[in-house]
């Protein structure tokens, strides 16, 4: 497009403003001035890009189609004629001469002002990666990247559909990548955190966009880090740091955005994230102002538009001598891809005094969340159901107080506003008897009703009665109101729940994270209506062992899920510091072990090593920086980690046995060593202890742990559930068996049922003196088949779990969690990354 | 290289939900905390019933839950949640442009 070089009207003598920048808040600005005053100033407005006012907004619906080009156009030329504005485009400013009060651009044309203003917007950040530079790596930030867009997916057409990566996984990339989707390319999300849009939402709502994306077809890599852009002459692929290679003939960087500042920093102006303004958008010199993306504001920078157009009134009335001053903006986000609705706005963190209001629906695929501070909204992320977004935003903007509505809020504001009965109990009352209580199992009002009458005292029982409530829980509130409605005060509580954030119980829940074929945990959380955003220390360690358990192999385990102790492999003591237990397979050990062992007190001089009562040696005073290299010097004496920390198996005691004492009948040492080596690195509810003792006289105690064998003459008595510590309890007789291969059978068996049926720290002792030892006998003992399948889903199972995490971690692997961020020293003030 | 806020790294080096140390020469270890929902927030390391290392704990919502006995601490100002009384010192903390910078006098407050 051709340059159009200004004549200035040699009789104007109004005050000059130029504007550099004809994007969004550059417009906005002069839309402003001119609706208070349009003659007081003669307008020239210098543009980049060689279109007209266009709404960059809308970027995306182009791209997807659903929007044409001159659809998006904001100020056509008529406005800019009408306003007697002087419009130069496809012509950069690239200087500003605050002595001579000049601007000059790239085509060499000067232009003098009196008031200056700069509205250069934001520049997109591209990641310094190998191959960035090459032809078909794009941003997406203005009508021109749209074009390249659209003619990389049309060149794909020809070869039989072309294939982009995205990287970046937030809201433009999301935007690019589903409307490239639409345009008939295969498109893979590359994204560094583990949840998509992190800044906007929280990991339940990131967890169901991710889910509908994916069932849209695109491929959304999580936590994973670009590496490099290959291709010789033009993109070929993008490699992740991981060695994955993914072809692509486009590669769009969303990464984000950062102030474009350049031109004002030349100048000389005030500089920090963007250009320093004050509330009135002047920036350090009085003549001129900045507004939009590249300004920052009392230290803080904005990304999105509605923070813009307050900028532009107070912009336009300091302007016009009507100085109203900005004060800064909260945001809220939409993110525009059809058919899916998600709305952010404000501060989700929670923190002290926050509250969160949780509803969530898993048949209509709902999560809203509000978080509550002393009365007021201080955030809100609501995901398939967007319509309150703009109540809640507005209620949180003006500060109002919501006591009045608080047990409403969640249900949106015609609910809370009379739409519902102002009492929910006289809202269910009022129901008629084929209302829909339960929309899973179809349960009206009048079978809850005709189920509680027959004798269902209890949620649970109305559960195993009538199913109501018994899928995906949304329907729990209604069902307990319909409880109290018919029974008053005679409602019974149901066994336990797993804690506050749920309304079911471990069994429940256990049954069905296999029963929906369950994934992940905010997978569980979402389809079972968690009343918390991400769980809390009670079920995110019980979730992330049941997901482990049913999923042997596919499930990746969620460190932050665990209890410190299982998240670094050893015991956390009351000084910080560690224990550190290597295995001894059956108590048995050898001068090897012992001298790596000694040379590890010594070496990180451990102030004490004693022997356990689990018949191994426990190092103490280990510091957690220390623990790699500890690790990485027994395991070179071949020792691995003795899970003296997990809720897993821990030792397998025995005794001498047949071989040197004089009473034994069998080898209790070799079978306790097989035992041992069958079961180590086993994740289970809770810890699993085993002994083997060579004859009656049990000097391994194995009747008071979870499985307990005993030779005899004629072959092995095995028995189950014992326990010393808090509450001693004897092991209950399994039965007897004849050969060690037997035994071992049996208690492969035996610890799969406890893995599949007991809940989350229910110890084996607890759990059968809850189920009855006949439970145990009919499964293990009277029951071939299914001792068989047990077992070999034990077997299954272990050839995932016997890798040493001590080798893992000694290899690097999770160094974060050892390694402190920095050090600092106050008296200097030195310091150092670590 | 003395300022007001000091920088120790990138905020991807926090795991989310979960925390990074920055050590302090004569003074308690500082927790540097990331929420499931990628807020940052820095506690002294050390719990208020028994000094346990409140980077060791397992972060839920805006709160840790102590390793060692199980007390919830909010992250935001440090006190103890629910039934439990007791508070931690707050080390000022901001993120910008995914760096992590902590405030220089709160580091000195928590070595004293
Ligand atoms: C090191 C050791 C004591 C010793 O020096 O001998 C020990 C130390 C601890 N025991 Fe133990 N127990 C040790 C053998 C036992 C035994 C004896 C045994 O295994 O034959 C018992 C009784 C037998 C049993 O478990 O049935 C035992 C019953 C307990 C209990 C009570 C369990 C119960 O069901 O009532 C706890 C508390 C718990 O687990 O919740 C416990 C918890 C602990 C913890 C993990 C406490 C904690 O949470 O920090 C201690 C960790 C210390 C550390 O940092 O290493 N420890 N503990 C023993 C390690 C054995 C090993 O080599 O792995
Ligand atoms: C695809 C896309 C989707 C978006 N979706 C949303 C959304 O849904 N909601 C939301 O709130 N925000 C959204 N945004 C962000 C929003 O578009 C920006 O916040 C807004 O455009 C910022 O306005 P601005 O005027 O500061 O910058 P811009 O609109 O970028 O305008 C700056 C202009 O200055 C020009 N320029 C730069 N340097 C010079 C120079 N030296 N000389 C002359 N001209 C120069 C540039 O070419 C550009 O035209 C989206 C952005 C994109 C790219
Ligand atoms: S008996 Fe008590 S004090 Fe001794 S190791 Fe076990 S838990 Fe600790
Ligand atoms: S030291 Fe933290 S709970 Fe006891």
């Amino acid at each position: 497009m051709e340059i159009q070089i200004i004549q200035p009207a040699r009789d104007d003598t109004r005050e000059h403003l130029v504007v550099i920048g004809n994007g969004m808040a550059g417009c906005r600005a002069v839309e402003e001035l001119i609706a208070r005053d349009p003659t007081r100033y003669r307008v020239t407005i210098f543009g980049a890009e060689p279109h007209v006012n266009y709404n960059r907004i809308m970027l995306s619906p182009v791209l997807a189609g659903e929007k044409t080009f001159d659809q998006i156009v904001i100020n056509d030329h008529a406005w800019y004629a009408t306003n007697m504005i002087d419009l130069v485009v496809s012509d950069p400013v690239q200087a500003i001469d605050r002595t001579a009060k000049t601007v000059t651009a790239r085509s060499g044309l000067t232009v003098a002002y009196d008031r200056l203003l700069i509205a250069t917007g934001s520049d997109p950040f591209i990641i310094p990666v190998p191959g960035k530079d090459l032809p078909g790596v794009i941003s997406f930030r203005d009508m021109a990247d749209v074009d390249h867009m659209l003619a990389a997916a049309e060149a794909g057409k020809t070869t039989g559909g072309g294939s982009a990566v995205v990287i970046g996984g937030g809201l433009l990339g999301l935007e690019a990548a589903h409307g490239l989707t639409l345009r008939g390319m295969k498109v893979t999300v590359i994204h560094l955190m583990p949840t998509l849009m992190e800044r906007q939402l929280d990991e339940a709502a990131g967890w169901l966009l991710k889910s509908a994306l994916e069932s849209r077809g695109q491929v959304i890599l999580t936590e994973a880090n670009t590496a490099e852009i290959v291709g010789d002459t033009r993109v070929e692929g993008v490699r992740l740091k991981d060695g994955t290679l993914i072809p692509a003939s486009l590669v769009v960087m969303a990464v984000g955005i950062r102030p474009s500042v350049a031109l004002a920093r030349d100048a000389g102006l005030e500089i920090g994230r963007g250009i320093k303004v004050d509330d009135h958008m002047v920036t350090s010199d009085p003549s001129i102002l900045a507004v939009g993306e590249c300004v920052e504001h009392d230290g803080n920078v904005y990304g999105l538009v509605a923070p813009l157009w307050d900028m532009c009134r107070a912009l336009a009335d300091g302007l016009t001598d009507s100085h109203s001053g900005y004060r800064g903006s909260v945001t809220s986000t939409k993110l525009k891809v059809a058919g899916l609705d998600v709305f952010s706005a404000g501060d989700f963190s929670g923190g002290a005094g926050a509250e969160d209001i949780v509803l969530r629906d898993a048949s209509r695929g709902i999560y809203k969340r509000v978080v509550v501070k002393d009365d007021r909204i201080v955030g809100a992320v609501l995901y398939g159901d967007t319509t309150d977004g703009g109540w809640y935003f507005d209620l949180l903007k003006r500060g109002e107080d919501i006591a009045p509505i608080r047990d409403m809020l969640i249900f949106g504001q015609s609910f809370a506003s009379g739409g519902g009965q102002a009492d929910p109990k006289a809202a269910v009352a009022a129901l008629s008897d084929d209302a829909e209580i339960c929309g899973c199992n179809g349960v009206t009002k009048g079978a809850v009703f005709t189920c509680i009458d027959g004798g269902a005292h209890s949620l649970d029982a109305v559960r195993a009665g009538c199913k109501a409530s018994a899928s995906c829980g949304s329907c729990t509130g209604l069902v307990e109101t319909l409880l109290a409605l018919r029974l008053g005060d005679e409602v019974e509580a149901g066994p336990k729940t797993i804690c506050k954030c749920t309304s079911f119980g471990h069994d429940d829940v256990r049954r069905e994270i296999v029963a929906q074929g369950m994934r992940s945990i905010p997978e569980v959380m979402q389809k079972l209506h968690w009343s918390t955003p991400d769980g809390c220390s009670s079920c995110r360690p019980a979730l992330n062992y049941y997901l482990l358990c049913a999923l042997p192999g596919e499930y990746k385990d969620d460190q932050q899920s665990r209890f410190v102790n299982e998240r670094m492999h050893a015991n956390i003591q009351k000084d910080g510091t560690y224990s550190v237990v290597p295995r001894m397979w059956g108590g048995l050990t050898n001068p090897r072990e012992l001298r790596a062992i000694a040379d590890v007190v010594e070496k990180y001089d451990a102030p004490m090593v004693k022997v356990t009562g689990g018949q191994r040696l426990d190092i103490f005073g280990i510091k957690k920086e220390d623990l790699p290299a500890v690790w990485a010097d027994l395991n070179a004496a071949g020792m691995v980690s003795g899970h003296a920390y997990g809720k897993s198996l821990r030792t397998v005691k025995t005794c001498v046995g047949s071989d040197w004492c004089r009473f034994g009948t069998q080898d209790s040492t070799g079978l306790g060593v097989k035992v041992e080596q069958m079961t180590w690195g086993s994740w289970m509810p809770h810890k699993f202890k085993i002994a083997v003792s060579g004859c009656p006289r049990n000097c391994a105690e194995a009747t008071i742990k979870d499985f307990g064998v005993v030779c005899v003459d004629s072959g092995y008595e095995l028995s189950v559930g014992g326990n010393g510590g808090i509450k001693v309890r004897a092991t209950d007789f399994l039965c007897k068996v004849a050969t060690e291969e037997e035994a071992m059978h049996y208690c492969a068996a035996f610890i799969q049922l406890y893995r599949e049926q007991a809940r989350y720290l229910e110890r084996t002792a607890p759990w059968i003196e809850r189920v009855g030892v006949e439970y145990i006998r009919e499964r293990i003992v009277d029951d071939a088949p299914l001792r068989d399948a047990l077992a070999a889903r034990f077997r299954y199972s272990q050839t995932f779990m016997q890798d040493d995490p001590w080798a893992a971690r000694a290899a690097g692997e999770n160094r974060e969690q050892h390694a402190p961020m920095a050090r600092f020293t106050p008296i200097d003030g030195t310091r150092e990354m670590a | 290289m003395t300022g007001e806020w000091l920088d120790i790294g990138w905020v991807d080096e926090i795991p989310v939900r979960g925390s990074r140390t920055v050590q302090v020469t004569g003074g308690d270890d500082i927790a540097i905390f990331r929420t499931g929902d990628g807020k940052v927030f820095a506690l002294a390391d050390r719990c208020p019933h028994k000094g346990g290392r409140l980077s060791q704990g397992i972060v839920h919502g805006g709160a840790v839950a102590c390793p060692l006995h199980n007390w919830r601490i909010a992250l935001a100002t440090g006190e103890a949640l629910g039934e439990d009384k007791g508070c931690t010192p707050v080390i000022p903390v901001k993120v910008s442009g995914g760096r992590v910078l902590i405030c220089r006098a709160g580091t000195m407050a928590a070595a004293a």
